[in-house]
Order: structure tokens, then sequence, then C-alpha cells
């Protein structure tokens, strides 16, 4: 069994498109809303902690109801608690972000494992919807049509979010905030408004996307539900070189990588596991070493903005 | 006159400091003992049993000053870093590597006794040297930012080390994989472990005495010392750093390899203590110690010598929760009102900086 047979193997296993859909799902609505805030010069790290306490939302909101839309609305809200908090920190007060949003991680992780432990809420994945025509595409129809039917958010959100960045004020704002904050003060712009919002933008997405996780993929809430899918939404946008189109190729990416570890075996291929799962995190960073001089970054990412400092 | 009315602003402005230190703190305990009622349970039960597990009970001040040596390690490790301005938040993997070269060391070296632990200490270092580097050569080679590297790599170290106990020409004990299949590494020997203290019917390893000379040494030489000053030109400014002739590179690079070793040892120090998994390496070794550390450098903001009380302090919730199971409350309220205190503890810095700023701008205009 040669290398590229196995590849070949995957590729033309629909099992496998649809695995690496289901994972990348997840990435998408993180990282759509991760790259929104980068636009506007925030590293917002936080995004593993919006993830997590949007999944353990979820779970409340469809404990309590039965209902997984309300258990959707709960995560957003439940991830824009998370974002209110990282933005006032970090560009109110003016907090280091990455401080802000490492002691958001672990506080978060302690809220959400210490409330499921007192509430024990109780979940499972919800329905799929398959859309009639579309589903009988040969290997991709089920992978991107016959998903739990959350999925179909995505269709609404990810243009969405490219006309709000591209297409409105508010997006023009946000990006010129992102690259140049002191010009952008001296037109006008309350550089730290556009930058909270657009925070909270990427929690409400993330909150989304963590309900999403556990309603769509997992079904039951632990604390290691995320296992750093934050992380790799955030390294999606890296990846992608800060554009829309390369996140979401980037999410893809990451996806399938992720998916590999259910799919190789089913097919008969045995594979490093440890290999596997830190691969997304190894691609990004050679990428990053690799591209780190033609890419070109949000001119002011993870820079602070104080009138008067430079 | 004037001397006294500079005098009189600063005991002011001091008062002030103490005053928003003691609210945002208050704050955060306030919220926590909420957290505490919401569940049911009582708060003068849970400071109490907190009290118990980490102080009071026989036998126990000695574990927590146990688990407050490697937090107090990384926060060393991290201060270091930031005084040259880099960001290392990588601190769970380094600690990893570390304790995983340790292991490797304590298990291949030649050598007896003494000879074995300090070899077992120098390995841990290294290896954590050896994972920070990694982040500092690719931040001035490439210019890849190294906050992102140095956080990617937690998870690469945690499955390479993963790997390395899977197979026995790495770290694998080779009893243990003929039993009951664990992932351990092999056990230190009885002689080339840390040897412990016993005071009062508390007994603590060698590790204690070893982090508290470190932390002393750090203060001397960033304070004191020609390498600590470089650190902090390039750190201030490194277009100064650069008129003296300071390489940036240089100091980064040492900076960073320093942080990374210091995780590293705390790592070693896990293992040859022997308060954690009993002399071997397992899976989750580092339990979040590393993550915590990195909160315990937060809030010393810059000062070795603060180190010494939060890590007691976050050293004593850690121990402190095992005790918890008896109030009814579940033992990851301690996470939350870490977490808490932290967040708070971040809020009167930034406060006095913004008003110092608004100040400093209102001056200019007046001025105009």
């Amino acid at each position: 069994m040669g290398f590229f047979e196995a590849i070949w193997d995957v590729l033309s296993t629909e099992t496998a498109y649809t695995a690496a859909t289901r994972f990348a799902a997840v990435l998408v609505f993180a990282a759509v809303g991760e790259w929104v805030a980068e636009r506007s010069g925030t590293l917002n790290i936080s995004i593993e902690a919006m993830i997590l306490t949007g999944a353990f939302a979820g779970a409340m909101g469809y404990h309590w109801t039965e209902n997984a839309l309300v258990g959707i609305l709960m995560g957003m809200i439940a991830g824009l608690i998370v974002s209110l908090v990282q933005a006032q920190m970090s560009h109110r007060l003016t907090a280091d972000q990455f401080v802000v949003g490492l002691t958001l991680n672990i506080l978060f992780l302690g809220v959400t494992s210490f409330l499921y432990a007192e509430w024990k809420p109780s979940s499972k994945v919800v329905s799929k919807l398959e859309i009639p025509v579309l589903k009988e595409i040969p290997l991709i129809g089920e992978a991107f049509f016959g998903q739990p039917w959350p999925f179909l958010f995505l269709y609404l959100l990810v243009p969405f979010t490219w006309w709000l960045v591209y297409r409105t004020r508010w997006g023009l704002e946000v990006r010129a905030v992102g690259e140049n904050p002191q010009a952008a003060d001296v037109s006008g712009i309350d550089v730290n408004k556009r930058r909270r919002q657009s925070i909270y933008y990427a929690g409400l997405c993330s909150g989304m996307g963590g309900a999403y996780l556990l309603l769509g993929q997992v079904g039951r809430f632990d604390d290691g539900i995320v296992a750093g899918r934050g992380f790799i939404a955030l390294v999606a946008v890296i990846f992608g070189g800060w554009t829309l189109r390369g996140t979401i190729l980037g999410c893809l990416l990451f996806g399938s990588v992720l998916s590999f570890r259910l799919t190789l075996p089913g097919l008969g291929y045995q594979l490093n596991s440890e290999l596997m799962s830190s691969l997304p995190f190894l691609v990004t960073i050679i990428a990053m070493t690799a591209f780190a001089r033609r890419v070109r970054p949000p001119g002011s990412l993870a820079r602070p903005f104080v009138r008067g400092l430079k | 006159m004037f001397s006294i009315f500079k005098i009189m602003s600063s005991m002011r402005r001091r008062s002030e400091i103490v005053f928003l230190y003691a609210c945002s703190t208050f704050v955060a305990l306030l919220l926590s003992a909420i957290i505490v009622e919401a569940v049911g349970a009582n708060w003068t039960d849970v400071w109490n049993s907190l009290l118990d597990g980490s102080l009071r009970k026989p036998g126990r001040w000695g574990k927590t000053l146990g688990s407050a040596v490697p937090m107090a390690m990384v926060a060393v490790g991290t201060i270091i870093s930031t005084k040259v301005g880099l960001i290392n938040i990588g601190q769970e993997g380094q600690m990893l590597v570390g304790a995983a070269f340790a292991a490797y060391v304590g298990a291949h070296a030649p050598g007896s006794g003494p000879i074995v632990i300090c070899l077992v200490i120098i390995g841990g270092f290294v290896g954590g040297a050896f994972w920070s580097g990694l982040a500092g050569a690719l931040r001035y080679w490439r210019n890849v930012p190294e906050v992102l590297t140095t956080l990617l790599l937690v998870t690469v170290a945690a499955n390479l080390v993963g790997y390395a106990l899977k197979n026995t020409w790495l770290l694998l004990d080779p009893d243990a994989a003929f039993g009951n299949r664990a992932l351990v590494s092999k056990q230190l020997d009885p002689d080339s472990r840390l040897p412990r203290v016993e005071i009062f019917g508390n007994n603590f390893s060698l590790s204690v005495i070893l982090a508290l000379l470190i932390i002393v040494l750090t203060t001397w030489v960033l304070s004191q010392t020609v390498i600590g000053f470089k650190l902090n030109v390039v750190g201030e400014n490194r277009r100064v750093g650069q008129r003296f002739g300071i390489s940036e590179v240089k100091q980064g690079l040492m900076a960073m390899c320093a942080s990374g070793g210091f995780a590293g040892l705390a790592g070693a120090m896990m293992l040859a203590s022997g308060d954690f998994a009993k002399y071997r390496l397992v899976t989750g070794f580092t339990v979040n110690l590393g993550w915590t550390g990195l909160l315990v450098a937060l809030v010393a903001r810059e000062k070795v010598m603060a180190i010494i009380p939060v890590a007691l302090i976050f050293a004593g919730l850690r121990t402190g929760s095992s005790f918890l199971a008896a109030t009814g409350v579940e033992r990851r309220v301690t996470d939350v009102v870490q977490g808490l205190l932290v967040l708070a503890l971040l809020v009167p810095p930034a406060i006095l900086f913004i008003r110092d700023r608004r100040r400093a701008l209102a001056q200019v205009e007046s001025r105009t």
C-alpha cells in the first residue's frame, strides 16, 4: 500500500469528506469571528474559553428546553459574556490582551467544569437535515448538505461576515483600526470601541461554534470537549493570511487533518495518532516560518492603542 | 516646600494603590463567595476546609510547599522573558519536555547518587530551554511571533511526550510495559531522588530550598548585575540597546532559553521531588502547573520576590481543594477563585495607567 494509494482511498471515500466537514464546521464558526477580531488588531486567545462556554451554555439550553435553537442562542450569549470580559479588560482598561485571554481560558475552564459537576445537563446530537437535490452530489453532497441542521448557519454566517467587513462602513472602520489605529483615531473613529465590538462579534460566532460542537458533533459536555480547537481556529486565520477565503480553506484543511484520526483506521490504515494530533500545529508553525515575510498581518495586530502613545 | 508636596503626593498615590488592590481582591472574593452560596454551600465551611487542606491538618503545609515550587520556578522564568519584552505562554509544554528530558537522563545516566540528581536537574533545564529556544529562534530568524509558537508548541510537546511514553526505547518503563500496560516512565532510583526534609511532621523535598535560592539569585542577577541591566535595556528600548552595542537577538534568545529552562527545571523538580506521580513521568504529568505558574508571574508583575507569597497562595488553593469534598462543593471551584483573583489583580495597574495618561494629556492640552 503506497502513500499515493492511501491518499486516493481517502479522496474517493464519501465518509472522509463528511467527517472532515464535521470537524471543520466548528473551526469555521470560531475562525470567522476570530478573523474579524484579528482584522481589528486583537489576537484574541480567549477564543478557547468562548467555545467552551458556548458549548456548556448550549448543553444547558438544550437540557432546559429540549430545543436546539435555544441551545444555540444561549451558546451565543455565553460567548458574548466571555468576549465582554475580554474586550472590557483589554480595550477599555488596556490590560495586556494575552494575559487577559489566558486568564479567561483558565477561569472559564474552571467555571464550566464546576457548573457542569453541579448541574449535570444532559444533551444529545440534533437530527440531520438533508437538502433534497444537492445531497445527491457524489462525494461531497453528504458532506456539505447532509449535516446536522445548525450546520446551515454557516451558509449565512460566512457571506454575512464578508459583507459586514468589506461592504459596510463598520467593516471599513474595523479594518482601518487594525491597520493604523493612529490614523483611524485622527479621522474620528473610536479605535478601542471598534476593537471591542469586533471582539463581541468573535464571541457571538465562537459561542455559536461551541453550541454547534456540542449539539451537532459531540452530544455530551465534558471539560475537555474543546481540546485546542480554539487555538486551531486562531491558527487557521494566520494560516489563511488574514483573508476570509484563506481562513476558511485553513479550517477545511485542519478539519480534515483532525478527522483523519477517525477515518484512516476505518479504511485500514495505521497511523501515529500523536503525529496526527500535532499536525495542525506543526503545519502552522512551518507555514508561518516559510511565509512570514510574504504574508502581511494587519498593521497593528496585537498592539494596544492608547491615544498619544505609539 | 516642593519636596513636602512631592512626598505627600507619593504617599497619596501609594495609599491609592493599596486601596485599589484591596477593593478588587474583595470583589473577586465576594464573587467567589456568591458562586459558592449559589450552589447551596456555606462559604465559611469552604474557607475552613481550604485552610485545613492547605495548612492546618498535619502534613498539609509540606504538600503546599511542594506544589508551590514548580509554580514559582515557572514564574521566575516568565519574569525573565517579559524583562526583554518577549511573551512566553508555553510553559506547560516546556515543563513537560523538561520533565521528559529529566526522566530520560534519570533512567539512562551512568554513575550514582548526587551526580545523577544533578544530571536530572540539568537535563530538565536543557529540555525546557530547547523547547522555548525553538520559539525564540523562529522569532529572530523569521520574525514569527513568539506568543503563537510557544502556545502551539504546548500541544506538540504533549503529543511528543505521549509518543515517548509509548515506546520503550524512549521513556516507557520496560517492566511496566509487560505488566498492566500503564504508560509510565522508569521510576527514579531511590539514591537519585531529591532528599526530603522533615520538620514538625511535615516533610518536603530539598527542591523547596533550591527554589528559594534560585529566586534570591535571580532577583540579584536581574537588579544588580550587567546581565540583568542588558536585559532591561533591550526590554525598555531596543534602540538604546543598539546604541550601547547590546545585541537584541542575543539577549532575547538568552532570555527565552532561560525562561523555558526554568519551566523545564520545574518539571525536573516535580519528577525528582516525588510530590507528584511517585518519581515517574506519566501522561498529563504537569497537571496544569505550567499555566498556574504563568498566572503567578502575571500577578507578581516583574517582581521576583513577589512570586513567593503568590505561589504559596495559589498552591494553598490547590492543596486545599482536595478537602472540599466534605462541604459538598466541587473542587474545581478553586480554579474559579484563582481565575477571578488574577483577573481582579489586573485591574488596579490598568486603572492607574489610564488615569496617568489622561492627566498627562489634560496637562498638554491646558498648556496649548
